[in-house]
């Protein structure tokens, strides 16, 4: 099963999610290649040997330096072609989902996304999806190949087992559709701290905290936990908090080792984006509220009497 | 500027969702409704157009016949013309097949701009733009927060994980709305009224040039073998913050589960 890993970077490193399949990829096969597409990205092929890539194919060149998929998908189309292989793996991300489908236009291919887990029954690769809001998970296939996947972001923990790659240079040759559209101002990180989709902790804020200067409180628990904050959709379309930090549907899927829940009822958009945190402690006043059926501690109470006494007893326990 | 909006008929939120145990599937019998992502790229579109002199919205959609009344709501908010792709054969049809039967649709309109909403409300599909812009050969670009059109180019302003990008295209191209750009209209009585006058094609596969096998499940590259439940998260606690004590239970459970 030639398998091929598209690593995703992002200032001057590659991004967790990738990293993460690319480990998945190697504990099913052994042939098992990643490629780094874009601009000063040779450096970073050592780090994707020793996340698993036996080879790591690079194309470093400047029409790949915004982050933008069509020319991506010209070079490795021509790659996957060129080199056979029959399976290619994405870490779900805005990028790498619009390559992802380009790719399987371009050589009519199918496509699975939103996969959690991969696993490999009588030779044959299977894949699993959850739908319906999670409540079931369908068992999906590729009829052809190249089989080409989108995995969830946060699903695989990245595990350093490799060694040094091979390194194999690759030639850019763009389509002229493909360049037509052009970056011009590229975004920075708008959030401090560490990046939601690395962190081991999250502590997060809805519309429970009553209102946007209560996410000091969130803040203050995030700091002494070492942990990043992250916002739901309701309190970032109130203007609450940046977009940077959303969880849910149409943000950001994350999967820390704890997730703390301030005031979040927990509706479906929310729980797709963090469900396979770790552990998952939920405090809201309402009894009922949806968050505490996926909860592994659920505390009723008030979020704005027990946060601030939570950040202080975490402190003074890391203090000393 | 003529505009062409991809529209998708999904389940009514309001009805339960199901899987259909014979394709397992979603069952698409129960009512459907438009998709309400796609009434941002309506509304998106429907901007443009009234911004300039001359204009034309086409709400594009592939479904069975029945999906005609997702169109018409296409047309009720404002499009001015509806394509509706619709074949037996077609059923089934996973991304690949889905974005050949809707690319040769699109590539009769010749539109200056397509639009799509950021995804499926069924099938929290979100990446047919990127297929279909492929198989047009055009720039795409997703997750756009704002949309503005002139001198021959588009200026869009994408959402990412990371914040925020300004990327170019010259027309045509294919932009990918979120649904942070807009506050859609409702169809105003007026438009209901007057939806049914406008001009509704249909087609069909051979319409397209398409063989039936270039279509439905013998087109698609992916496959459903079963269903399985989803992994338990294991037993919960709960706690009542009786008299203040919630904060000290917490730390305890973080401590035993060597979470601090």
């Amino acid at each position: 099963m030639p398998t091929l890993v598209y690593v995703e970077d992002h200032e001057g490193e590659p991004v967790k999610g990738s990293l993460g399949v690319l480990g998945k990829a190697a504990d099913l096969g052994d042939d098992i290649a990643a490629v780094l597409l874009g601009s000063g990205v040779e450096p970073l092929a050592e780090s994707v040997g020793a996340h698993g890539a036996k080879r790591v194919f690079i194309a470093d060149d400047s029409a790949l330096a915004a982050p933008l998929p069509q020319p991506r998908v010209d070079v490795l189309a021509k790659l996957v072609e060129s080199e056979g292989f029959d399976t290619v793996l994405f870490g779900a991300s805005v990028l790498a989902a619009d390559i992802a489908a380009g790719l399987a236009a371009r050589l009519d291919a199918g496509l699975n996304w939103d996969l959690v887990d991969l696993e490999l029954r009588d030779g044959k690769l299977v894949g699993k999806r959850p739908e319906l809001g999670d409540s079931v998970v369908a068992e999906v296939g590729w009829t052809s190949e190249p089989r080409l996947a989108l995995i969830r972001s946060g699903t695989f923990e990245p595990s350093e087992s490799g060694s040094s790659p091979e390194i194999v240079r690759v030639d850019v040759r763009l389509e002229d559709f493909s360049t037509k559209a052009v970056m011009v101002e590229q975004a920075h990180e708008e959030s401090q701290g560490p990046s939601i989709e690395d962190a081991d902790v999250i502590v997060a804020g809805g519309r429970g905290l009553g209102q946007a200067e209560n996410f000091s409180l969130v803040e203050g628990l995030a700091k002494a936990l070492g942990g990043a904050v992250a916002a739901t959709r309701a309190v970032v379309d109130a203007g609450w908090y940046p977009y940077a930090t959303q969880v849910g549907q149409t943000g950001k899927t994350v999967s820390p080792k704890l997730y703390i829940a301030c005031g979040i009822s927990g509706a479906i958009q929310h729980k797709v984006g963090m469900q396979g945190s770790g552990t998952i402690v939920a405090i809201n006043k309402d009894p009922n509220a949806p968050i505490f059926e996926y909860s592994d501690l659920a505390v009723v109470g008030d979020v704005h009497e027990i946060v601030p006494k939570l950040t202080d007893l975490v402190q003074a326990r890391r203090g000393s | 500027m003529k505009i062409a909006v991809c529209v998708k008929e999904v389940p009514d939120a309001s009805a339960p969702k199901r899987l259909d145990p014979q394709t397992l599937r979603l069952d698409r019998s129960v009512a459907g409704a438009l998709n309400e992502f796609d009434t941002h790229a309506i509304e998106a579109g429907l901007q443009l157009r009234d911004e300039g002199d001359e204009g034309e919205v086409v709400a594009v959609l592939m479904g069975p016949e029945r999906a005609a009344d997702s169109l018409r709501k296409a047309l009720a908010i404002g499009a001015d013309r509806a394509v509706h792709v619709s074949d037996e054969a077609l059923a089934g049809s996973d991304l690949v097949a889905t974005s050949k039967a809707l690319a040769k649709a699109i590539e009769r309109e010749s539109a200056d701009l397509v639009l799509f909403g950021q995804q499926a409300g069924d099938s929290d599909g979100a990446v047919l733009w990127a297929a279909v812009a492929d198989r047009l050969r055009l720039p795409v670009i997703s997750q756009a927060a704002s949309l503005e059109a002139a001198d021959g180019k588009v200026k869009v302003k994408r959402q990412t994980e990371y914040g925020y990008d300004v990327i170019e295209a010259p027309v045509p191209c294919v932009v990918a709305v979120s649904d942070a750009i807009n506050e859609p209209r409702y169809p105003s009585l007026k438009g209901i009224m007057g939806a049914k006058k406008k001009p509704q094609d249909m087609l069909s596969l051979s319409d397209l040039g398409l063989s039936a096998d270039e279509a439905g499940e013998t087109g698609s590259r992916t496959e459903v073998y079963g269903l399985s439940d989803p992994p338990s998260r294991g037993d919960s606690q709960r706690i009542e913050d009786d008299g203040g004590s919630a904060a000290e239970k917490i730390v305890e459970y973080l401590s035993s589960h060597k979470l601090i």
